[in-house]
């Protein structure tokens, strides 16, 4: 018994760093939420009446969606390039997918600011070729918005899906085209099946990252789309509404949990997190 | 399921080279319908490619493929109607057993209760029908490789192709399911195309054995004709175990010649229209230790030897004894332990004799390529 508490002790450095640094802000957020102005929940009520807050929740579980949906239709199909290449090839496969996970958010939101922009590269390009004649509006709105946030998902989406894509043994694919199968059917009935917890965990993954995205959707949006973590910023710093702010901070926080909860139950999240059971 | 009898297969001078290495070279070998043949080899000698080809999974360098006479050798795998059994069975982990069986009828096409009826019949004759909803993960190995046998078969292929089908199961098992598979073959009487480096599973199971070294078929027959007339060093060596008796051919008589070595005189029976050596060339001999007998006092045989036991042990069956010779080196002899005429002994000296016809005159290998 003494042994053991012993050992417990030594994890109390880590726990106590735990609970005061990370657990109790968010306990003081939960409590800010029903407290500010006033006790109650009159600011959880703004989330059925409030037109405002209510375009917030919703542009950011639709670009959440929307991202989450490209980023997984585009890393499952560089996925499965990586994962059929030599391995010479995968390594710089690898590496072209890592290499923007090393170049700063913000540096990488400006980049896709000066292509997109009205006088950028993209829009005078397609002028000089004729197709356009009036700049189109790629950024500072949804569009700008959901490719910059696509670009950073990427990687994300490609690692969980490239790892359970690694896990299929290739003997299976020729066994199945030995047995008749043509190609396609291949895929559809014994490849896809068995990256879906690639897929699965790959979305999940996403998806929570994009709830919560701050600065690419700042600087694409230009101020006109705002997602829910700009939203609380613009509450708490500008407007001083720190009760509306923490109660969507909190809705954030159980979106994600609940978000967990579910599909935690449909795959193994020791393996979204890069841990082997 | 044997509604259609077996098929023929031909490879006419298959060849498979990857950069300068020469897996496969110049193979021709028929495969009659119905039968069981066996590609014999040890690894890397090229008889899984032979297997790949055949199946589509490798295309030949040269040479072509013919089933029942048609050119298939540009034919994808999908549509050569080979049923195959891979190594380590390659089941689909995320379907279940019967859908495991089910999977070459659905792709082909077929309604759900055509398809039902078809994959319980398989599963009757692998003995697996209790076992339909599982995963193959719940399975053991034994009845992995009966899911794997079903699959392959449910849908009357052309042929079935098997790679190294026992090799991952432990030894009694082993040999229960040889038997199985030999049971199978007759029942479903379909040609059969094996690969292994087991040569006890090749006589057991086969009606034919194409033996390859170094990417050639060195020697093709029978179970028992390879076994009792190896053509070759390699093959005597291969198939079951051979003392090699190295001598100079100093008579050759119609339907017998003797060869010398130091003082021995070794005596060799010719079969009728065999090629003959030429006096004073050097022959080679293959000698089974089961066919070398121990003379006793008085008693004489063909050729005869004088020397010492070695080494012996004891295997229940039998004594194998190594027995130094002056002439002929050490040989390996096997001595049935029931009423042995000695109790071996380290530094006993024996007399060692066999027939005429006990041995066989067989070609030193060439590897040059």
């Amino acid at each position: 018994m003494r042994r053991d508490l012993g050992w417990w002790a030594l994890l109390l450095p880590a726990f106590l760093l735990m609970t005061v640094l990370y657990v109790a802000p968010i306990l003081q957020v939960l409590a800010i939420s029903v407290t500010e102005p006033t006790l109650g929940a009159q600011n959880y009520n703004r989330l059925l009446t409030n037109a405002g807050v209510q375009r917030v929740v919703w542009t950011t579980l639709r670009i959440g969606l929307l991202t989450t949906a490209l980023a997984l239709l585009l890393g499952y199909a560089l996925a499965y390039v990586i994962a059929l290449a030599r391995p010479a090839a995968q390594r710089w496969w690898l590496l072209g997918v890592l290499l923007p996970l090393w170049i700063s958010v913000l540096v990488r939101a400006f980049a896709w600011v000066t292509l997109l922009r009205r006088q950028g590269l993209l829009n005078q390009g397609l002028q000089a070729t004729g197709l356009i004649d009036a700049p189109l509006p790629l950024v500072w709105n949804e569009f700008g918005v959901v490719v910059g946030m696509v670009h950073y998902m990427v990687p994300y989406a490609v690692l969980p899906m490239l790892a359970s894509m690694r896990e299929i043994d290739p003997r299976l694919l020729a066994a199945a085209r030995g047995l008749g199968a043509s190609r396609g059917t291949v895929f559809g009935r014994v490849f896809l099946p068995l990256s879906l917890p690639g897929v699965v965990a790959a979305a999940v993954l996403v998806f929570i990252f994009s709830l919560g995205f701050y600065i690419t959707p700042a600087i694409l949006g230009g101020g006109k789309t705002l997602m829910a973590a700009e939203w609380i910023k613009l509450q708490i710093l500008d407007l001083v509404r720190w009760g509306m702010g923490a109660m969507l901070a909190t809705v954030l926080v159980a979106a994600i949990l609940a978000t967990l909860a579910v599909f935690s139950r449909v795959v193994d999240l020791r393996r979204l997190f890069g841990a082997r059971a | 399921m044997s509604s259609t009898a077996g098929h023929a297969l031909a490879l006419r001078g298959l060849t498979r080279r990857y950069g300068s290495f020469v897996a496969v070279r110049d193979v021709s070998l028929n495969v009659e319908s119905g039968e069981f043949v066996t590609l014999l080899g040890p690894s890397g000698s090229g008889k899984t490619t032979m297997l790949m080809m055949v199946a589509g999974f490798t295309e030949p360098s040269e040479g072509t493929i013919l089933l029942d006479g048609r050119d298939i050798t540009a034919l994808p795998p999908e549509r050569r109607d080979f049923g195959m059994v891979f190594q380590g069975y390659a089941l689909f982990p995320h379907m279940t057993v019967a859908e495991n069986v089910a999977f070459p009828l659905r792709v082909r096409g077929l309604g759900r209760a055509a398809r039902e009826e078809k994959v319980r019949a398989a599963l009757d004759l692998v003995q697996l029908d209790r076992f339909a909803d599982r995963k193959p993960a719940q399975l053991s190995g034994g009845q992995q490789q009966r899911v794997a046998l079903a699959r392959a078969l449910v849908f009357d292929p052309a042929l079935l192709l098997l790679d190294e089908p026992l090799s991952a199961l432990d030894k009694k098992l082993r040999g229960e399911l040889q038997e199985e598979l030999k049971a199978l073959h007759r029942r479903v009487g379909r040609t059969f195309i094996n690969v292994t480096h087991d040569q006890e599973e090749a006589l057991r199971l086969s009606d034919r054995v194409a033996i390859l070294d170094h990417g050639r078929l060195v020697q093709q027959g029978s179970p028992l004709e390879l076994y009792e007339r190896p053509a070759t060093r390699f093959v005597a060596d291969f198939l079951g175990r051979s003392n090699f008796l190295a001598g100079v051919v100093r008579e050759v008589r119609p339907g017998a010649m003797a060869l010398v070595a130091g003082g021995t005189r070794l005596v060799q029976a010719v079969a009728y229209g065999a090629p003959k050596l030429a006096l004073g060339t050097p022959g080679l001999l293959a000698l089974r230790p089961e066919k070398i007998s121990l003379l006793a006092e008085g008693e004489a045989a063909d050729t005869e030897v004088a020397g010492e036991i070695a080494a012996w042990s004891y295997h229940g069956t039998g004594f194998a004894l190594s027995v130094q010779t002056v002439d002929l080196g050490l040989l390996q002899v096997a001595l049935p332990a029931w009423r042995a005429p000695i109790a071996p002994a380290e530094g006993m000296a024996v007399r060692l004799g066999w027939p005429a016809d006990a041995s066989v005159p067989v070609a030193e290998d060439s590897h040059a390529a």
